[in-house]
């Protein structure tokens, strides 16, 4: 597996893809941090970012890089590979290549402003962090779909669905039951809603770090355990290696079934 | 030794392979025919384990190949259409495929020679031509010394005179003692080196042995012909 | 008038306070030497200072109050009280001050206490330097650091007030100046105000207690560049205002409060150059609350910077810095050219649902404060602050 990855990272460093990546989110830092001169804003508005564009970007890149490299992948089947370690390997190396681009393209900017010698380090890591989670948990979701859909288009029109949905529809729906059953204690319901929603948890993540002072303010005993002590962190980071899992386990179950 | 036992496989409602039996003996030139959508790829596919069939066995030397990959150490492998990762160079593909394989001894040295490829050695695949991606793909094919040789459609996009060296270069792996399993569309190719012929339709072995049998059966002079006559008879 | 001075120790012809006080001239200076002196309900009758030398220790043993002042121009100095009775019934102090005047109390560390310092209708004192450590656990059985009642003109300073009940309570006191304490880590309030009226305080630090700073039935208070932080929790804030008129905020700091200020029924005070810095809700206004202005604020990183409970405002925004605005400046005069907006409408979302909290800046949230900030329906549509600073406020 290692060894697909290896290739699998490199063909995809070299793409121009990976290039246009890294270079947006290259500028997006120097924009955000230079041209406004602060750091926690900075820091506010790529929270926005990560939880928004990271999920599109890895599901959208995820199908087109299965689509595109059909072929190849047969040329491997045929090869004394294991099957899992094919896909497992593509999908790594996709998801890897992904997240390098995120962190060093973000992180370069953030260290030449003095990361380092600022506060929001912690802050700042934790979105680098979450990023990739991202990163990896919707490459894999991507690399689910396409291997369950053989036509592109599909694939690619149930993958943007993916995201809209859970970057939007998915909390629409979520806010609505909240309104609508007011009257009932919903404090573990709406926690276990966030958890079901790797978009959601990773705010969640963020938010323990940026906004704790506001989540403190809810009464709910459940909250409090949550909010108030490292037992919320934990179990998010849990949760987002559970995500990052489950649609790993599906690749591979999918791959050995699957004809070519 | 390849020993095929009442192997079928459907795609979705699409029932491809209805049960074949068949067994290969080591050593030989044998071509798999057959009209478009008989089956012959998904048989090859099914034989390298990229097909997985619904049921029938697949022995390779007396082990099945369920559920097993490293038997592929043992076969050479010339997929129909050539596609690449683009953003490697030609050198790096065959060092990976190299990397790929448990034995490292490869002759790829004297292929590359054999088909010219030394100028394209450091371009990126993206930018080959098709004839040219095929020369590479014969290259990673031809360069491992495995006992069992699986080529489809070989010719596609090559020039006479790479025509010429692929034949040279069949014969000399069939005087190694090896066997090789062959689908084209050329006849005049496939008469020139095919020592025995399997003839598939609809899912279905529909005849099998030299091609002076072919030609007797059919009751046709020439080989195309004795295709032709098998395929209007069964439409009939 | 001869002086003179009596030393206590226990090798001394006087070895306990109690002997000494009564011994004592009026204006005679007491030196308490270093030791541990087991005594509680110490009367002080006429003018004395007393004075502690390294740090003597009053033990009460928890059987009482340990320090009685009845009498005007006493001062307390230098001494430590440990171990003052609790008692449900009577508010045992380390040191109490009754209906005296002039007195001073200074440099004591007061620790295991029930009240720390204790002052009843008692004017023109001074309370400086005293360090006071308690240990409570629960309101109802916990006292307060520095209590005042009926009190006139006290100067309270540079004390430092940790894990009591409230860390400085003021109860019909006028005139009262507080300032560079630091009060933290305390159950219910820093600094609790009751029906106080033209009381100031300024440059004081209240820190992760219950609720930070209470004021409320008063009037004409000046708040001036106090630090208010991390006071975390659900009826949590740095500043609660109730029914309280007239007054002044300038120059504070508001750091990571659960609410900044919490308003309910307060009306004609002045915001001016204070830091919100992210605060779950930097002001939340609650009922009717009219004719407050809010003018060279820093809002910074609030989760939300103001939320009100009703579509009606009467209160007045301007030229505020909001890190959260999003408008452009074209003609380059520093002040936005779009008004900033705010109160959200997840704010309100959030006052009616709470635990809709967990959606906050989230993209879906987003689009609907976007919609509602085009053409507002549920939060007050002329609440906002028509000229937005581009740039944070430098206060001087």
């Amino acid at each position: 597996m290692l060894k697909i990855l290896k290739y699998s990272f490199f063909d995809l460093m070299r793409s121009r893809w990976s290039y246009v990546y890294f270079l947006f989110y290259l500028l997006l830092g120097v924009v955000l941090l230079f041209l406004n001169n602060d750091l926690s804003k900075a820091v506010i508005t790529l929270m926005n970012v990560i939880i928004v564009l990271v999920p599109l970007i890895g599901t959208i890149f995820g199908v087109m890089y299965y689509y595109n490299s059909k072929e190849f992948t047969e040329l491997l089947l045929a090869q004394p590979v294991k099957r899992s370690s094919i896909f497992l390997g593509q999908y790594l190396g996709v998801a890897l290549s992904l997240s390098m681009s995120l962190i060093i393209g973000l992180g370069l900017p953030f260290v030449f402003y003095g990361i380092f010698n600022s506060g929001a380090i912690w802050d700042f890591s934790l979105l680098l962090v979450t990023g990739a989670f991202l990163t990896l948990i919707f490459t894999a979701l991507a690399f689910v779909i396409a291997l369950a859909n053989e036509n592109k288009i599909k694939g690619f029109g149930y993958a943007i669905l993916l995201w809209l949905f859970m970057a939007v529809i998915y909390d629409g729906i979520f806010l609505m039951s909240l309104v609508y059953f007011e009257e009932y204690p919903l404090d573990t319901f709406s926690l276990v809603a966030t958890m079901l929603n790797p978009v959601d948890l990773s705010r969640v993540l963020i938010l323990l770090k940026l906004d704790i002072s506001a989540l403190l303010g809810y009464t709910g005993a459940v909250f409090q355990k949550f909010f108030g002590t490292s037992f919320g962190f934990i179990l998010s980071t849990l949760l987002l290696v559970i995500w990052v899992a489950v649609p790993t386990f599906f690749i591979q179950h999918m791959a050995k079934r699957k004809d070519f | 030794m390849i020993e095929i036992n009442n192997l079928h496989k459907k795609f979705g409602k699409n029932e491809v392979l209805k049960g074949i039996d068949l067994t290969i003996n080591n050593g030989g030139i044998f071509a798999v025919l057959g009209p478009n959508g008989s089956g012959k790829t998904t048989l090859i596919k099914s034989i390298l384990g990229m097909v997985v069939p619904n049921s029938g066995t697949i022995k390779l030397n007396g082990n099945s190949i369920k559920k097993s990959w490293e038997y592929r150490n043992d076969i050479d492998y010339l997929p129909q259409i050539a596609n690449f990762p683009g953003n490697l160079t030609v050198k790096e593909l065959i060092k990976m495929i190299k990397d790929l394989r448990s034995s490292k001894v490869a002759d790829d040295v004297r292929l590359i020679e054999l088909f010219k490829l030394q100028p394209f050695l450091d371009k990126k695949l993206s930018n080959l031509s098709g004839g040219t991606k095929q020369k590479v793909n014969l290259v990673l094919t031809f360069m491992f010394d495995s006992p069992l040789v699986i080529l489809d459609e070989p010719t596609t996009g090559l020039d006479p005179i790479s025509h010429i060296r692929l034949k040279e270069l069949i014969t000399a792996e069939k005087e190694k003692g090896k066997t090789i399993l062959i689908t084209s569309h050329i006849m005049s190719f496939v008469e020139e080196i095919a020592d025995e012929i399997v003839f598939l339709l609809e899912g279905k072995i529909y005849f099998r042995g030299s091609i002076p049998e072919l030609k007797t059966k059919t009751e046709q002079p020439d080989f195309e012909h004795a295709i032709a006559s098998m395929l209007s008879s069964s439409y009939a | 008038m001869a002086q003179t001075t009596i030393e206590v120790c226990s090798s001394c012809e006087t070895s306990t306070v109690t002997q000494a006080v009564e011994k004592a001239q009026p204006f005679d200076t007491i030196l308490i030497k270093k030791g541990t002196y087991k005594e509680y309900n110490i009367g002080i009758t006429k003018p004395l200072t007393i004075i502690g030398e390294n740090n003597p220790v009053i033990d009460g043993e928890n059987k009482g109050e340990i320090i009685t002042i009845q009498s005007d121009s006493v001062t307390i100095q230098g001494l430590t009280v440990v171990n003052v009775g609790t008692s449900y019934t009577t508010d045992y102090a380390a040191i109490r001050v009754v209906k005296s005047e002039n007195f001073l109390i200074k440099n004591n560390t007061l620790e295991r206490l029930f009240f720390g310092i204790y002052l009843e209708k008692s004017n023109n004192g001074k309370v400086l330097n005293n360090s006071i450590q308690g240990d409570a656990v629960n309101e109802y059985n916990s006292g307060n650091g520095i209590q005042l009642w009926y009190c006139n003109k006290v100067e309270v300073a540079n004390n430092e007030i940790r894990n009591v009940r409230d860390g400085i309570y003021l109860e019909f006191s006028d005139q009262i100046e507080i300032t560079h304490n630091k009060s933290t880590n305390n159950l219910r309030y820093g600094l609790h105000f009751m029906f106080s009226n033209n009381d100031t305080y300024t440059n004081n630090l209240f820190e992760n207690n219950g609720a930070g700073v209470a004021v409320m039935f008063s009037k004409f208070i000046k708040m001036y560049d106090n630090v208010f932080k991390k006071n975390w929790g659900t009826a949590s804030f740095g500043l609660l205002l109730k029914e309280i008129n007239d007054s002044e905020i300038k120059g504070n700091i508001f750091e990571e409060n659960t609410v900044g200020i919490n308003i309910e029924g307060s009306n004609r005070i002045e915001y001016s150059h204070n830091d919100f810095k992210s605060n779950g809700w930097a002001v939340k206004v609650r009922g009717a609350c009219y004719a407050n202005t809010f003018t060279k604020n820093n809002f910074l990183y609030n989760s939300f910077d103001i939320s009100y409970n009703s579509n009606i405002n009467d209160n007045v925004f301007d030229k505020n810095y909001w890190s959260n605005y999003t408008g452009y400046d074209l003609n380059k005069n520093g002040i936005g050219d779009v008004p900033y907006r705010p109160v959200k409408l997840f704010s309100y979302i959030v006052n009616r649902t709470p635990e809709t909290i967990i959606l906050l800046r989230s993209l879906f949230i987003d689009i609907i404060d976007f919609s509602e900030k085009v053409s507002p329906v549920f939060t007050p549509d002329n609440l906002m602050d028509n000229n937005p600073l581009l740039k944070p406020i430098e206060h001087d």
